[in-house]
């Protein structure tokens, strides 16, 4: 190992984990988009200095234990139940971050009643939706939001439209109803995807500071064991395959759809 | 007058996924050959040409690398 000693001192730090997360070892595989993505809520919370007004929803799924790992207080939630219970804590703290972590099985699928509602009514909370297009935890099956073609645990041969009919554009349902106030999709794969979505998750909790309404964030991430990968080549078919079926970019800001 | 920079990584806790090895403008980080407690090839820095960028960092899915930069 190279280590310059003459470099490494308190005064010379520019980067180091956040406060915000806890010492646990996450129980994500290794190169899971997951851990990026707690780090980067982690780093907003630190720097807007919310720690104390910050409540997370943990969900059902691989990031159900999502409490384990964020410094603040949580609250779990039935499966896709989150923005209910985010509804009922905001509505009690209105002035206390309330942001859900979903996954694309807990949103998407069990929770698409309370998902739509929640941003239908225009509810003041963050939702954190990270889009894998498969059901990880349970072992790899296929989600809403599984690409056509794709080969999962339950469609060995593909996805098939006349079967299983197509990919749930979620983010692009949500944008068109008046109560969301910034829908947006972004990634964690590279150090700018990174910067992007960091900005994109400070703009919500400052939108929710603001008391505008629902701030929607998609963050299109990986599930290397999932689609049995290495994480390297996992990101790399991520690029090649979601992003065009999911782009990255804002959809809609401040309350006005974004034109493409 | 030259940045220069350097990285540490708790080894015992980076699980060697690789993505901070593309993510590296200099090519300064390596898997090791050497293995940690849970068994994984952890990251290290193999060579003196950090700029103290923190890209690695920034996509370490586990933060496990802490990044000190001074100008020479």
């Amino acid at each position: 190992m190279v280590f310059n000693q003459d470099i490494i001192k308190p005064e010379n730090l520019v980067y180091k984990r956040t406060n915000v997360l806890t010492d646990a070892v996450m129980h994500y595989c290794p190169g899971c988009g997951h851990g990026t993505i707690h780090r980067v809520i982690a780093e907003v919370i630190e720097e807007m200095g919310i720690q104390d007004k910050a409540i997370c929803i943990a969900p059902v799924g691989c990031s159900v234990l999502a409490y384990n790992y964020f410094n603040v207080d949580s609250q779990g939630a039935a499966h896709g139940r989150a923005p209910a219970i985010a509804t009922a804590i905001q509505r009690l703290y209105p002035d206390n971050h309330v942001f859900t972590y979903q996954g694309d099985g807990d949103l998407a699928a069990i929770g698409t009643a309370e998902t739509i509602h929640a941003c239908n009514r225009g509810e003041n909370i963050v939702i954190i939706f990270v889009n894998n297009g498969i059901y990880g935890m349970t072992g790899g099956q296929m989600a809403p939001t599984t690409l056509i073609g794709m080969k999962t645990a339950t469609t060995p041969y593909g996805r098939s439209v006349e079967l299983n009919g197509y990919p749930l554009q979620i983010t692009e349902l949500l944008a068109e109803l008046p109560g969301t106030y910034y829908v947006t999709r972004q990634s964690v794969h590279t150090p700018a995807a990174v910067r992007k979505a960091k900005k994109a998750i400070r703009q919500a909790f400052e939108n929710q500071k603001g008391k505008k309404g629902t701030s929607f964030v998609e963050l299109v991430s990986n599930c290397n064991s999932g689609w049995k990968m290495t994480p390297v080549a996992a990101n790399k078919w991520m690029e090649e395959n979601m992003f065009p079926k999911y782009p990255v970019g804002d959809i809609k800001v401040n309350g006005e759809k974004v034109s493409k | 007058m030259a940045i220069k920079g350097s990285i540490v990584v708790d080894t015992e806790r980076c699980k060697g996924c690789g993505v901070c090895l593309g993510a590296c403008p200099n090519q300064v980080i390596a898997l090791s050959k050497n293995v940690n407690g849970k068994g994984y090839n952890y990251a290290e820095p193999i060579k003196d040409e950090c700029i103290g960028c923190a890209s690695c960092a920034m996509v370490c899915p586990d933060g496990v690398i802490t990044v000190y930069k001074t100008k020479l």
